[in-house]
C-alpha cells in the first residue's frame, strides 16, 4: 500500500474528526449570520474531498529510510521532545549541553567533537542570549543555589 | 517640491551619528538572523523589541534599528537558502529553487552577488514607491471588502496550488491543514472555544512562528539525519567573490520585473514579502522564452525572486502605515512597535506625525545602502558563519529554534508543539507535499474567515455577495484559472513545476 494512500485515509480520518469536532462548537446567541461552524465545516469537507483523491490516485511510492536510519529518526525525535519537556525545570545549560551533544553525535559519531560542541553551544548560546540579549534563561534549576 | 521637503525633514530627523551606528548594527544583525536558518524577520524583529526598550532607545532610534533589521533579514534570507539549500526565512523560499542549484555548479558567488544587487534593487525602489503612492494607494485599498479580501485570499492558495505543486490535492490538502490549524483556540466573532479541546494552551491558537521554526528548522534535523549528511545541504563552497557584471545585465529586467509584482503583492494586505517573491518567480518563470532552466540553477530565478521579496518587504510597510493593517508576520510585529512607541498608524499619521513616517522613509533609505554594502563585498563574512561544520551548526540552530520559541512564548508546551510540527513536515517532504501553503494557512486562516464572515454580516448571509464587485470576480476567476490551467498545461510540460532542492 503506497504511503500516499496510507496519509490520504489519515487525513480522512482526521477530516471527519474534525468535522464532528466543529458540529460541537458551541454558539452565541450574540452571533454573526455564519457563526463559527460554517467555516471549519469548509475545511474539514474539502479535507476529505482532498485526501481521498489522495486514495484513489496516489502519486508513486517514496522511497523510506531503513530500520536503523528510523531508529536514530527516532531518537532525534525523543531528544527534541525531551529537551522540549526538560528546559523549563532544569533550567538552560544542562539540557541544552545534552541536546545538543546527541545531535551532534548523531550527524557526525565521534564522542570528542559531540561533548564539545554540546557543552560550548550550551554555555555559547546562553552568554549570547542571556547575557548579552537579555532573555528570561535560567541556566541552573532554580532550586541549586 | 513637497516630496524632496518632506524627504529633507526625513533625514534631518534619521541622520544623526547615533542613528547610523544603530543602522549599521541593525543591518548587520538583521542579516546574520536572516541567513540562519529557522531565524527570520519576524522573530528577529520580535526578540529585538524588548531590547530596544531596555536600551532606552526613543521612538526613532528604535524605529531606525528595528526597520534596519527587517530589511536586513530579508536581504540575509537569501545567503542560506543558496549556500545550505534551506530558506533563511520563509520569503527567502523561492530563492532556494535556483540559487542553491547555482551553488551546486560552483556559482555560489554570482548566484549571492546578483541576489545581493536584486535585494537592493528591490528594496530600493519598493521605498520610493512607498514615498510616492502611500497616501494614493490608501484609496485604493479601501475599495477593497470583505467579499474582496476573502477572493484575494483564496487567490493566494490557489495559485501557490496550481503552480507550486504537482499534485493539486496534495498542494490544498496543505493549504487546508494550515487553515484548520488556524481555526484552534478563541473564535474571534463569539468568543466561542474551538479544537481546543478543554488544553488551555491552544485557547489563544497556534502561534504561526511556531508552526514555521517547526516545519523548516525542526524538520531539518530529521532529513538531515536520515541523509547522514551524505547529501549534505551544508557545506557547498564558495570561492573568490567577483561582480559578475554580464549576468547583473542579463537579469537586470528580472529584477524590475520582480521589483514590480514584488512591490505590488507587498501592498496588499496578508499577502506580504513570500507572495511578492513567489509571484515574482512565477512570473519570470512565464515571460522567459526557455523555462528548461528554471529550478537548475537559472540567474533570472534568483535576481526575480529576492527582487520580489525585498520590494514586497517595502511595500507591505503602505498598508501598515496607512491603513494599520500590516501586509506579513514581520509587519505585524512591527505594528506592535509601533503601537508601543505610541504611534497610531492610518491615515492620519502622514499628516500629523510626518517626522516619524519620513524618517522612516529615510531611515529605510540609508539602511538599503548600508546593506548593499555589507552584502556583496562582505558577503564573506556572513557566509564564514555559515562555514561552521554541519554537526555544530545543526545543533546549534536547533537550539536557537527553541530558545526563540522559549524566550517567545514562554512554554514547554509550543516547544512540544514546533516538534510535532518538525515532524510534520519531515513527512511532508518524505510525500512531496509541499509546507509553504501550510504555513500560509495558518497565517491567513483568522483573516480569511474573518472577511467571509463580515461580507455575510453584510449581506445578511446572502452567499451570492462574495461574487458581487467587478474585483472580486476578476480575483475569484484568476483564482480559479491559477488553480486548474496547470492541470492542463502539465499535458505540455511533462516536467515537475517546482523541484525540492533539497532532494538531490
Amino acid at each position: 500500500m503506497s504511503a500516499d494512500r496510507i496519509f490520504g485515509l489519515v487525513m480522512a480520518l482526521v477530516a471527519l474528526g474534525y468535522l464532528l469536532s466543529a458540529y460541537q462548537i458551541q454558539t452565541s446567541f450574540l452571533s454573526d449570520p455564519m457563526g463559527p461552524r460554517i467555516f471549519p465545516y469548509l475545511i474539514g469537507g474539502f479535507t476529505l474531498i482532498c485526501a481521498l483523491i489522495l486514495v484513489v490516485r496516489p502519486d508513486a511510492n517514496a522511497v523510506w529510510p531503513g530500520l536503523a536510519t528510523l531508529l536514530q529518526l527516532a531518537i532525534a525525535l525523543a531528544v527534541l521532545l525531551g529537551y522540549a519537556s526538560a528546559v523549563r525545570p532544569l533550567g538552560f545549560i544542562i539540557p541544552t549541553a545534552v541536546a545538543a551533544g546527541v545531535l551532534s553525535w548523531q550527524i557526525n559519531p565521534k564522542p570528542l567533537p559531540a561533548v564539545l560542541t554540546g557543552v560550548g553551544l550550551s554555555v555559547g548560546l546562553f552568554v549570547l542570549f542571556k547575557m548579552v540579549l537579555g532573555l528570561g534563561l535560567h541556566a541552573f534549576p532554580r532550586d541549586w543555589f | 517640491m513637497d516630496l524632496f521637503s518632506n524627504l529633507a525633514l526625513g533625514f534631518a530627523t534619521a541622520v544623526t551619528p547615533y542613528t547610523l551606528m544603530l543602522a549599521v548594527i541593525g543591518c548587520f544583525i538583521g542579516t546574520i538572523i536572516g541567513a540562519l536558518p529557522g531565524l527570520g524577520p519576524s522573530n528577529g524583529v520580535a526578540l529585538l523589541i524588548p531590547i530596544s526598550f531596555s536600551m532606552g532607545l526613543d521612538a526613532m532610534a528604535a524605529l531606525v534599528l528595528l526597520t534596519s533589521v527587517y530589511y536586513g533579514a530579508m536581504y540575509g534570507g537569501r545567503i542560506s537558502s543558496i549556500l545550505l539549500g534551506i530558506p533563511g526565512d520563509e520569503p527567502a523560499m523561492m530563492t532556494v529553487l535556483d540559487g542553491y542549484p547555482m551553488a551546486k555548479q560552483g556559482r555560489a558567488s554570482d548566484a549571492l552577488v546578483i541576489s545581493g544587487v536584486a535585494s537592493f534593487v528591490g528594496a530600493f525602489l519598493a521605498t520610493i514607491g512607498l514615498m510616492l503612492l502611500a497616501p494614493v494607494l490608501s484609496r485604493v485599498a479601501y475599495q477593497f471588502g470583505p467579499a474582496e479580501y476573502f477572493a484575494l485570499y483564496l487567490l493566494a492558495f490557489c495559485t501557490l496550488g496550481g503552480v507550486g505543486s504537482n499534485n493539486q490535492a496534495k498542494s490544498a490538502l496543505a493549504a487546508l491543514i494550515g487553515l484548520g490549524i488556524a481555526m484552534v483556540g478563541l473564535d474571534q466573532t463569539t468568543g466561542m472555544e474551538r479544537f481546543t479541546f478543554g488544553e488551555l494552551h491552544l485557547m489563544d491558537g497556534v502561534d504561526f512562528l511556531v508552526a514555521i521554526v517547526g516545519l523548516f528548522a525542526v524538520s531539518e534535523v530529521f532529513v538531515f539525519i536520515e541523509s547522514h549528511g551524505k547529501n549534505s545541504a551544508i557545506g557547498v563552497k564558495l570561492g573568490k567573490v567577483t561582480v559578475p557584471w554580464g549576468a547583473l545585465k542579463r537579469t537586470s529586467g528580472a529584477m524590475l520585473r520582480g521589483s514590480g509584482v514584488g512591490f505590488i503583492a507587498g501592498i496588499l494586505p496578508g499577502a506580504g514579502a513570500s507572495l511578492g517573491s513567489f509571484l515574482a518567480y512565477v512570473l519570470e518563470k512565464g515571460v522567459a522564452k526557455d523555462k528548461s532552466t528554471f529550478g537548475k540553477g537559472d540567474e533570472r530565478g534568483v535576481a526575480a525572486p529576492e527582487a520580489g521579496n525585498n520590494a514586497a518587504a517595502g511595500g507591505a510597510l503602505i498598508p501598515m502605515l496607512t491603513l494599520g493593517v500590516p501586509g506579513s508576520g514581520t509587519t505585524a510585529v512591527l505594528l506592535a512597535l509601533l503601537l508601543t512607541l505610541n504611534i497610531t498608524p492610518g491615515p492620519l499619521l502622514f499628516t500629523e506625525r510626518a517626522d516619524v513616517v519620513w524618517g522612516l522613509i529615510a531611515a529605510l533609505l540609508i539602511a538599503n545602502v548600508v546593506l548593499l554594502i555589507m552584502n556583496v563585498p562582505m558577503v564573506k563574512i556572513f557566509v564564514k558563519i555559515l562555514m561552521v561544520p554541519s554537526y555544530v551548526l545543526l545543533p546549534g540552530v536547533t537550539m536557537i529554534a527553541f530558545v526563540g520559541i522559549f524566550s517567545l512564548t514562554g512554554s514547554g508546551f509550543d516547544m512540544q508543539m514546533m516538534v510535532a510540527f518538525g515532524v510534520l513536515g519531515y513527512v511532508c517532504r518524505k510525500l512531496d507535499i509541499p509546507t509553504v501553503p501550510i504555513i500560509l494557512g495558518i497565517l491567513l486562516g483568522n483573516a480569511m474567515e474573518d472577511n467571509l464572515r463580515r461580507a455575510m454580516v453584510l449581506s445578511n448571509g446572502d452567499w451570492g455577495y462574495l461574487f458581487q464587485s467587478g474585483i472580486s470576480i476578476g480575483l475569484w476567476t484568476a483564482a480559479i484559472l491559477g488553480f486548474v490551467a496547470p492541470l492542463f498545461l502539465r499535458g505540455f510540460l511533462k516536467k515537475p513545476a517546482l523541484p525540492e532542492a533539497n532532494q538531490d
